[in-house]
């Protein structure tokens, strides 16, 4: 999968999930930048990642990343 | 696939695509914003829905908004694993069974000190329920596999524990309880033997959910059975163990909504919400095929065959609902004496005359036969569930009486009665001796009620059913169906004269005949060849020697359609009079008046009951309709023969 489709993507996950239009994903992009997005939405959002993209993530996984970036470099790796 | 049912809640129609917009649009117009909000929690939302919609309504009870009609419901939750996902899930999902939910959340983890402590949040709160969402994590179950008298007193123990969590909760703040059955865990350590000895998890969770089930009778506490629901789903989807050791989460969050919209179907039947009539379409849906078309003969119920066993599936699942005290009702489109015909002569129907209270069968639409059979058994709209096949009946009672429950129905028939009880519409919290009695109460031997005035504007419906026809004369392709039609046809049928594919073909090629076939799509699907005319010329008249369409499509103006293309195409070819004549049989009464309706002028009525009638091509009126009609295939005018003069 494309880097370009994985962020449209991420993009329509976002603005869905945090229900709001106006976020733009890029790879710099952190908790710390979105209102509401602390650890319950999180688990929201890692799990509207996972029902999109069709893939499993482990806790490990998640766990471990630091940004969108990161969470996009995980998504094509596991992504056909 | 069966499993979609319940996780997709397929029975609810699916979310608007502009669904977001439309729950921001319930703060910008405050006006109806609980029924608006209950039509929009009607359909099928996932867990984002959920979300947006909850957050909508909160800020709607933070502005000061009514939520009226809604009930308004308070709702403690306490839980030994993450519940702060739930509670949007639940007020969302509570305003599609008519409650205002709020929901007042405890801490995490903090279950028996929720219960216990006079002055814990959830019991100042003074709720009216408290959600006791413990799962076997929560309770002290240590496995003690082949020990009989440590797992007496393990069980014990637990079910101990959770009385004190409800003595406490009623001694501080007089709430009901809902406790909840373990869903047991996936793994076992011995296999098929945990379910024999004593002491394994398996063991202990099924000795605990009969402890409770045993605990809960008699009171006023209520018994939530998620050990069924998640059995329902498969174990094995339930449990996610990442989704737990990431965040605490009981259950996999692809059934929040169904979760909660069980925890609200308890909360709504608490608040008498519960729904006590089935009213059922019967072609198709009580029985395989068309009563007033293919006869008692010819109507599949049971007999071993595949379709048979579904709808008669359907038909015991309405009794045992009427023998728990649901009323059954009859909404179909037929002629009342033929509806009845398989009541009371066919040998596999389970349903009988006696077994339905309120029996309106004719042509009128649904919508106000329904409007009907509520005055009737004095019951309101929003105690109906209504079930029928057919997506545009099901649309226009939607549109028409938004209260009426409609579930959607798959293709398979073998899945109706399932998909019916998945909805839960009559979740019971009780059965007395006056629900045992409730059906002989109604019981009045099928009573036919006359209709008053319509219930709603159908026409506009119609519209928003994006029409397509589609007119052709008779070809080679669509000979089959035609003959078909012409021999099958026997409700909507003008003259019901029966033609061989090879007089098909030769009316095909007369250069003396007009002939149409009709096909209609809507926004629901193809119908496919819906009606078949055949004209023959004599001079400059028309003289209709076929019309007849299919019974599915009536009360959608097919026939005004189809007169117009006539008119059109016989202006085009000096056509100057249509003569149509009514043949009347045992099985087409419906379309006795069908060339009145029409505007033509009667010429003769024969003693036998039939007529013939006529219409001059010129000065017909045009008629505004909500289908737009495609024409392929005819012939133009110039390059038809000459037509046979005297």
């Amino acid at each position: 999968m494309t880097t370009d489709l994985i962020y449209a993507k991420l993009n329509d996950i976002f603005h869905d999930v945090f229900d709001d239009d106006s976020i733009v994903v890029t790879p710099q992009l952190t908790a710390d930048d979105v209102d509401e997005w602390d650890s319950l939405a999180h688990v929201r959002l890692v799990l509207a990642v996972e029902k999109k993209f069709g893939l499993k993530f482990s806790a490990a996984e998640v766990g471990r990343l630091k940004n969108v970036g990161e969470f996009a470099s995980l998504i094509q790796a596991k992504a056909p | 696939m069966s499993n979609d049912l319940f996780s997709r809640l397929a029975w609810l129609p699916a979310a608007p695509d502009d669904f977001a917009q439309q729950c921001r649009r319930l703060l910008d117009e405050p006006a109806e914003l609980g029924k608006r909000a209950q039509r929009l929690a009607g359909h099928a939302l996932d867990e984002n829905h959920l979300h947006k919609l909850a957050k909508a309504l909160n800020k709607a009870r933070d502005a000061g908004h009514s939520l009226a009609p809604l009930t308004p419901f308070r709702l403690g939750v306490i839980s030994n694993s993450t519940s702060h996902f739930i509670v949007p899930a639940l007020v969302a999902s509570a305003a599609r069974h008519g409650i205002a939910l709020e929901c007042i959340e405890a801490d995490f983890d903090q279950v028996v000190q929720a219960a216990l402590a006079p002055d814990s949040p959830i019991n100042q709160a003074r709720c009216d329920a408290v959600l006791v969402a413990i799962d076997h994590r929560g309770l002290p179950l240590t496995p003690t596999p082949g020990d009989a008298p440590a797992t007496e007193r393990t069980v014990q123990a637990a079910l101990a524990h959770l009385d004190m969590i409800r003595n406490g909760l009623r001694a501080h703040s007089n709430a009901v309880c809902i406790l909840q059955t373990l869903p047991p865990p996936v793994e076992s350590t011995f296999g098929s033997f945990d379910a024999v000895l004593p002491g394994t998890p398996r063991h202990l969770v099924d000795a605990v959910n009969r402890g409770i089930a045993l605990s809960v009778a008699g009171t006023e506490d209520q018994l939530l059975d998620v050990a069924h629901l998640a059995a329902t789903v498969g174990l094995a989807h339930w449990h996610d163990a990442t989704l737990w050791n990431m965040a605490k989460l009981p259950f996999a969050s692809a059934f929040l909504p169904l979760y909660a919209d069980h925890v609200c179907r308890l909360v709504a039947a608490l608040r008498g919400k519960s729904r006590k009539c089935l009213i059922l379409d019967l072609d198709n849906t009580v029985w395989g095929g068309v009563i007033g078309d293919d006869g008692l003969e010819g109507i599949v119920i049971g007999q071993g065959d595949a379709t048979g066993e579904a709808h008669l599936q359907v038909q015991r699942t309405a009794l045992a609902l009427r023998d728990r005290g649901v009323v059954l009702a009859v909404s179909s489109k037929n002629i009342d004496e033929i509806a009845r015909q398989p009541f009371r002569k066919h040998p596999e129907m389970l349903l009988r005359e006696d077994h339905i209270a309120v029996f309106q069968a004719n042509w009128n639409d649904k919508a106000t036969n329904i409007k009907a059979i509520a005055e009737e058994l004095s019951l309101g709209l929003d105690s109906m569930v209504f079930l029928d096949d057919n997506p545009v009946e099901r649309g226009l009672v939607r549109q028409m009486l938004p209260q009426v429950a409609v579930p959607e129905l798959p293709d398979d028939p073998a899945l109706y009665a399932r998909t019916l009880l998945a909805a839960g519409y009559f979740e019971a919290i009780a059965f007395s001796g006056e629900d045992r009695q409730r059906a002989e109460f109604y019981q009045d031997n099928a009573r036919r009620v006359t209709l008053q005035k319509q219930a709603g504007d159908v026409d506009a419906y119609l519209v928003s059913l994006n029409m397509q026809m589609t007119l052709q004369p008779f070809d080679d392709t669509g000979r089959a169906r035609i003959a078909q039609l012409i021999n099958k046809s026997n409700q909507f049928n003008l003259t019901t004269r029966r033609y061989t594919e090879a007089e098909v073909a030769a009316a095909q090629h007369d250069p003396d005949a007009f002939t149409l076939q009709v096909r209609l799509a809507d926004a629901f699907g193809d119908n496919g060849m819906i009606s078949v005319i055949i004209c023959r010329r004599e001079r400059n008249d028309w003289d209709i020697d076929t019309w007849l369409m299919s019974c599915r499509v009536l009360g959608r103006k097919v026939e005004v359609a189809v007169l117009q293309e006539l008119l059109t195409q016989a202006r085009a070819r000096g056509v100057r009079r249509l003569v149509g004549r009514y043949l009347p049989t045992e099985k087409n009464k419906l379309v006795e008046d069908h060339y009145a309706k029409l505007g033509f002028t009667l010429l003769v009525r024969q003693a036998d009951g039939g007529s013939s009638w006529e219409l001059e091509v010129d000065g017909a009126p045009i008629a505004n309709l909500p289908i737009a009609v495609h024409r392929s295939g005819f012939a133009s005018p110039i390059e038809m023969a000459a037509p046979a003069t005297a």
